[in-house]
């Protein structure tokens, strides 16, 4: 219906542009004839402006657009400018075309771009397969999700497995598998096989229902930007139409020689100049273009204002486990003395088999095979040192280097390691010894030189971690500075430390993984939590929530914020620059009508063509 | 009690900003918003005076964008 709304305004405003045409082409100056066609023309063209402008004097309402573009062309009219009259009305409506045309086609690509979506569920009900709207299925219930489908609700896989495209929520472009047990999350595309699963969360609570939500009304929260504009516009609209009042009516009176023609000329190019609608716009089109894109590489920010504060920040402080380092700990590295790498593993495995401490559970999951218990007995664990137990009735010790010292044994110890070292003695026999370490991610180096070529100043880390863990982390991944051995609450502390090492505008971010930071992730300027797929806690408590796992996406976030703050100042400035200088020659009588009209409608379209630019995301890295 | 409406026809952002701040103003009313590239209109209130706050709340977008219609989202 708005498109052909569209068409009929752009074959009107057409129309009227050819009887304009031919009024200039048959001019006769003073000619009735001609004033008739002219007039024509500008009831065609804006005849509706007109309507609209005194609709809303007799609702009380003056001042706005259409009141203005009225009165000054109806202005032009009576000092004789039918010509630039006519322009004026014809370049305001298209304008306004052209304006709707973008808004409407931002709002359309936003949509395509968040079009994830699911259009129906096939629901097992009794003995035949329903197809209904994701809505209507309940928790619990049995969905099968055929290959080319769009998972409609988060479900757990009781059946087949396939390989599911998640690039709609993660901008991830490797497929994942599952099979049964693990989650799906809807919004996600099954590609390969046929899968049945049971409905974990209603439709309104389910990913992808909360990830739309979130996108859309992100541009609720109001940047600054946005607030100073329209604020702007409310003082602007009124200085200028009671300065151009004044210019028309108080130099012809009180300076000698000046005519009322040319002043009240001077006082209705103000009028063309003072709509503001043009300049709003392009600053929540900017922002919708950023924060659609930014959920298009799997990155939800949950308002404008976010967005623009990422664009100042100074300090970026990061979590250690689970946001820089994969928060697993794995076996890494075996370096046996008199046996091979397997049964050094095994014997380690053995000694540990009745400890549940992270520690023995990687020992354990590097060793891959069923323990049999009636190979271990004696079990004696000291805490803080470690373990000794007889394994096929030799006595093994495996823990720190204060049971290899406390045992009296001589050990290596590696050098330059991260991590933690588990020491293995058989029979009092030193055997080797067993690295254990939480690895770091892979773009984790990446992510803080990216950050710091995005203009961070400092990047921090906080860890609970051991100080030499902490510190080695730190010198691998070029961190500025490092706070170890922290506990939960410290976090808060350090994080209110820092503020004061930012400038007053500047702002610090935390990125965490949600889970138990939300206190930091809160008290941040801006609360960034990491591998947010399908926590709700993360969601919850952050600002900006990074779906995949990877850091590097918050320097992606700084970029698209900073590219969207770059064109909003761009379109500010530009707009205010040209409406001053074309205000001050109009009042000096230098800038003519056509200038105004540039002023007002080629400022407009240019913003919005600026603004549109957002919407490629693509081009950002 | 939040409550959710279309502001269908909307084309002009600056009347969305005028929407947003009249309506934020009303009695009973703790936050409001107008998205103007979704349309939307979010209004935050007393449940127990939240018809009349819509029916004002209507008022104040008809007298500001004459054009534009309310509607349940």
């Amino acid at each position: 219906m708005k498109f052909s709304e569209n068409q009929k305004r752009l074959v009107k405003t057409l129309i009227g542009a050819a009887v304009y045409v031919a009024a200039i082409a048959t001019r006769v100056e003073g000619s009735l004839y001609s004033l008739g066609a002219f007039l024509a023309a500008y009831f065609i063209i804006g005849g509706d402006v007109l309507w609209r402008a005194i609709r809303n004097i007799l609702r009380g309402k003056v001042f706005d657009e259409n009141f203005l573009m009225s009165l000054a062309t109806v202005g032009a009219f009576i000092v004789g400018d039918f010509a630039e009259a006519v322009a004026v009305m014809l370049f305001y409506q298209v304008g306004e075309l052209f304006q709707d045309y973008a808004v409407d086609q931002s709002r359309k690509s936003i949509a395509g771009l968040m079009d994830i979506r699911p259009d129906y569920a096939n629901v097992q009900r009794g003995d035949t397969l329903e197809k209904v709207d994701p809505d209507e299925v309940k928790v619990d219930e049995i969905i099968v999700i055929k290959p080319g489908e769009r998972v409609p609700l988060d479900a757990v896989v009781l059946s087949g497995s396939s390989s599911v495209d998640t690039s709609a929520l993660t901008g991830e472009s490797l497929p994942r598998d599952v099979e049964e047990g693990d989650t799906l999350l809807s919004g996600c595309i099954n590609i390969s096989g046929l899968v049945t699963a049971r409905v974990t969360k209603e439709y309104g609570e389910s990913t992808v229902s909360k990830i739309l939500d979130l996108v859309e009304n992100a541009g609720n929260k109001k940047s600054q930007s946005e607030n100073f504009i329209t604020k702007f516009a409310g003082y602007y609209t009124p200085a200028v139409v009671i300065i151009a009042a004044l210019l028309a009516l108080i130099p012809p009176l009180v300076v000698p020689g000046a005519t009322f023609q040319d002043w009240i000329y001077r006082g209705l190019i103000f009028l063309v100049i003072s709509c503001p609608c043009a300049l709003v716009i392009s600053i929540p089109l900017s922002f919708f273009g950023g924060i659609g894109g930014a959920s298009r590489r799997g990155i939800l920010v949950k308002g404008s204002n976010y967005l623009e504060a990422l664009a100042q920040t100074e300090i970026v402080v990061f979590d250690k486990t689970g946001t820089l380092t994969k928060g697993i700990f794995q076996v890494q590295q075996i370096s046996p003395v008199g046996i091979s790498a397997e049964e050094l593993l095994e014997i380690a495995a053995y000694a540990e088999s009745y400890s549940n401490h992270p520690i023995s559970l990687s020992l354990q999951k590097a060793y891959g095979r069923a323990i049999d218990s009636a190979r271990i007995s004696g079990v004696e664990e000291t805490s803080g040192h470690g373990v000794t137990a007889q394994v096929d009735g030799k006595t093994v010790a495996a823990g720190n280097a204060k049971l290899m010292r406390r045992l009296g044994i001589a050990f290596t110890e590696p050098v330059d390691v991260i991590g933690t070292v588990v020491y293995v003695a058989q029979d009092g026999v030193y055997r080797g010894s067993i690295l254990i370490a939480d690895e770091v991610k892979e773009d984790a180096k990446r992510a803080i030189a990216e950050l710091k070529e995005a203009g961070i100043r400092q990047t921090i880390m906080l860890t609970g971690d051991a100080k030499r863990i902490g510190e080695r982390v730190s010198t691998e991944l070029g961190l500025d500075r490092v706070y170890t051995e922290l506990l939960p609450a410290d976090k808060v502390e350090k994080v209110e430390a820092l503020f004061t090492e930012k400038s007053p505008r500047g702002k610090l971010a935390f990125v965490g993984d949600g889970i138990n930071d939300a206190p930091v992730l809160a008290r941040a300027d801006i609360g960034i939590a990491m591998g947010g797929l399908g926590s709700d806690a993360a969601i919850e408590a952050a600002d900006i929530v990074i779906m995949t796992d990877e850091p590097s996406k918050i320097a992606t976030a700084i970029r698209v914020s900073k590219k969207t703050l770059r064109i909003v100042k761009q379109n500010i400035t530009f707009a205010l620059l040209v409406k001053a200088v074309v205000l001050l020659l109009g009042a000096l009588g230098i800038a003519s009508m056509w200038a105004a009209i540039f002023a007002d409608v080629g400022v407009a379209m240019l913003a919005i063509l600026n603004a549109i630019r957002m919407l490629n995301v693509k081009s950002i890295r | 009690m939040k409550k959710v409406c279309r502001l269908d026809g909307l084309g002009c952002a600056n009347c969305a900003a005028k929407i947003e701040n009249a309506v934020a103003k009303l009695d009973g009313v703790s936050a409001a918003s107008v998205n103007f590239m979704t349309t939307k209109m979010v209004i935050e209130g007393e449940e127990a005076r939240m018809d009349e706050i819509m029916a004002q709340a209507t008022a104040i977008v008809k007298k500001i964008e004459p054009d534009v219609v309310v509607r349940k989202a």
